[in-house]
């Protein structure tokens, strides 16, 4: 058996997504595979550039498309199945584009999907977190039928750069495209801080920062040590801060070298998005918070004196 | 008839912290709290909330599961669900199989929304919505943090990656919820008495021509690695010591 691996890139019209990158990594476990990344935009040049010289590739298609603007699942989805036909595998990114993406992909196709993808055992079996993170699941597919995948992000390095990009091939699909789908608006909140998903350092807080305000002494933090800021649900739905700063099963899962949970009591949902994570840090003033229980370092105390006094010290 | 479909599932509760069997078999089930997966809690609120305002005038819950499934469509229906449809099967039922039932009750019920929750926090794949979208080739807007229906189309604010993403969909459409679209409501003891007087029908999985088939074989279950022991700092000098000689600052 030979297999060929199909990934969709996810960008944003110019940039290519690191995810894609983590997808390859990804895919190379598949032993022996061919892997073919797919680029659906309006104009593909500039971000097929950049999906060629990752390396492990071994081309990428090109589809091109006013339709494709705006990365809709409904309209991209028809496009990956035409595409998919000499494919054994296609895999897409475990991030809100790629979640939405793929179970319509895997829909159309009448497949079985492997969400989350945390490690490839072997060409049609893989591992999961099922649970919030408080099991790992093996599961063998038939391999009578195409696999579809999303990969976890937390769970890959980027592939590097190859010596020499792969073949870019601009292909024509035939598919109908749906037009009951619109895009209206998106509403980014810019930050000049690093992603959360792929900065080594991130600072999170709880509900015990107390306010919006109260962020600012971790975003000060934040600033010296070069991190990304996240937050927990309480802290979110208090408005504390915005939902994108989620980190949790719900939110963002994240494998930081170092993260700092601030003033987090460390809920199970929570720790799911943390506990790759390669040193946990904890400062809070409950002594018995559960978050202690996964922290390499736990510091008791008021948050408001020690965040402080940390930045001083660094 | 404005109708909205609610597809609920029943799932250990999210406050159980839970066990994988030491055969790897599974996660021990016996004894444990079950209750209705928190997103589909969501997706029924929202239902209920729409036909309120007048948008809709039956809301229909419908879950793919056990008998004993049951117990969460009385919940549902003490809620203000109107009518409930269990599709018993029992075994394993994934995305694909659920999705393809709740077409079947599509057809049958020609909803002009289809709510569901974003994932299922058992085992946390987050496709039934989609998939469900997909066969019945209608619009899908998932992770609906807000969602305001109009005649023949609704607008749907989705949480993604980047912020809030706003779209368009024609009527009818499969909507999936994130957590922060509502607060579910409490359910009320005299409601709890109505909800036994209220429609409850049974099918079975395969009277709908669906088949169970599983695509993946459940291998093997296995705890997650333990994270070592950690140790306790006295103060921030102690804190910013320790991590400076891991080379982390």
């Amino acid at each position: 058996m030979s297999w060929k691996v199909l990934i969709v890139a996810e960008h944003d019209g110019a940039k290519l997504n690191v995810s894609t990158a983590k997808c390859v990594t990804c895919a190379l476990g598949v032993a022996g595979a061919e892997i073919s990344v797919a680029v659906c935009a309006v104009d593909a040049a500039a971000v097929a550039a950049q999906a060629a010289r990752l390396s492990g590739v071994s081309g990428v298609l090109a589809v091109e498309n006013p339709a494709n603007q705006h990365a809709l699942a409904a309209v991209l989805a028809p496009q990956l199945v035409a595409l998919s036909g000499p494919f054994t595998h296609v895999f897409g990114p475990s991030t809100t584009f790629g979640k939405d993406l793929m179970a319509r992909v895997a829909g159309l196709l009448g497949a079985a999907q492997v969400s989350d993808i945390m490690a490839i055992e072997s060409p049609t079996r893989f591992r999961r977190p099922i649970y919030a993170g408080n099991a790992i699941l093996t599961v063998e597919a038939a391999g009578d039928g195409k696999i579809v995948g999303t990969v976890r992000m937390a769970s890959f390095e980027a592939a590097g750069p190859a010596a020499t990009p792969a073949p870019v091939e601009k292909v024509a699909v035939s598919a109908q495209l749906p037009a009951h789908t619109r895009f209206v608006s998106v509403s980014a909140a810019r930050s000049d801080r690093p992603d959360l998903q792929t900065a080594a350092r991130v600072i999170s807080g709880g509900r015990a920062l107390g306010s919006a305000e109260g962020f600012k002494i971790l975003y000060s933090l934040a600033g010296k040590l070069g991190a990304a800021v996240g937050a927990s649900r309480a802290a979110v739905d208090a408005g504390y801060a915005p939902n994108e700063m989620q980190v949790g099963q719900t939110g963002k899962i994240i494998a930081p070298e170092l993260y700092v949970a601030v003033g987090i009591s460390g809920a199970i949902q929570h720790l799911t998005g943390i506990k790759d994570a390669r040193t946990i840090v904890a400062i809070n003033k409950d002594a018995e918070a559960p978050i202690f229980e996964v922290a390499d370092f736990g510091l008791v105390g008021d948050l408001f004196q020690i965040i402080p006094e940390i930045e001083r010290l660094i | 008839m404005r109708r909205i479909l609610v597809g609920i599932k029943r799932v250990v509760d999210y406050n159980v912290r839970i066990r994988v069997k030491p055969d790897g078999s599974g996660v021990v089930t016996d004894g444990v709290k079950l209750s209705i997966n928190p997103f589909d809690e969501i997706a029924l609120e929202e239902a209920l909330r729409i036909k309120e305002r007048g948008g809709a005038e039956e809301v229909v819950v419908a879950t793919v599961g056990p008998a004993d499934c049951q117990q969460q469509l009385r919940t549902a229906l003490a809620m203000g669900a109107d009518r409930a449809v269990l599709v018993q099967a029992d075994g394993v039922v994934e995305p694909l199989a659920a999705a393809r039932a709740l077409l079947k009750l599509v057809e049958r019920e020609q909803p002009l929304l289809v709510i569901l929750g974003k994932q299922a926090i058992d085992d946390d794949n987050g496709q039934t919505g989609q998939v469900l979208a997909a066969l019945w080739n209608r619009p899908q807007a998932t992770y609906a943090s807000k969602l305001e229906l109009g005649p023949s189309s609704a607008r749907v604010t989705r949480e993604v990656d980047a912020g809030l993403e706003t779209l368009e969909v024609d009527l009818p459409a499969v909507v999936t919820t994130d957590l922060r679209l509502n607060e579910p409501r409490y359910v009320k003891l005299p409601d709890i008495m109505k909800a036994k007087k209220k429609p409850l029908d049974t099918v079975a999985l395969a009277a709908l021509g669906v088949e169970q088939r599983q695509q993946l074989k459940l291998v093997r279950f296995e705890p997650p690695p333990q994270r070592q022991k950690g140790i306790r700092v006295k103060d921030a000098a102690e804190l910013v010591e320790a991590l400076r000689k891991k080379g982390l600052l």
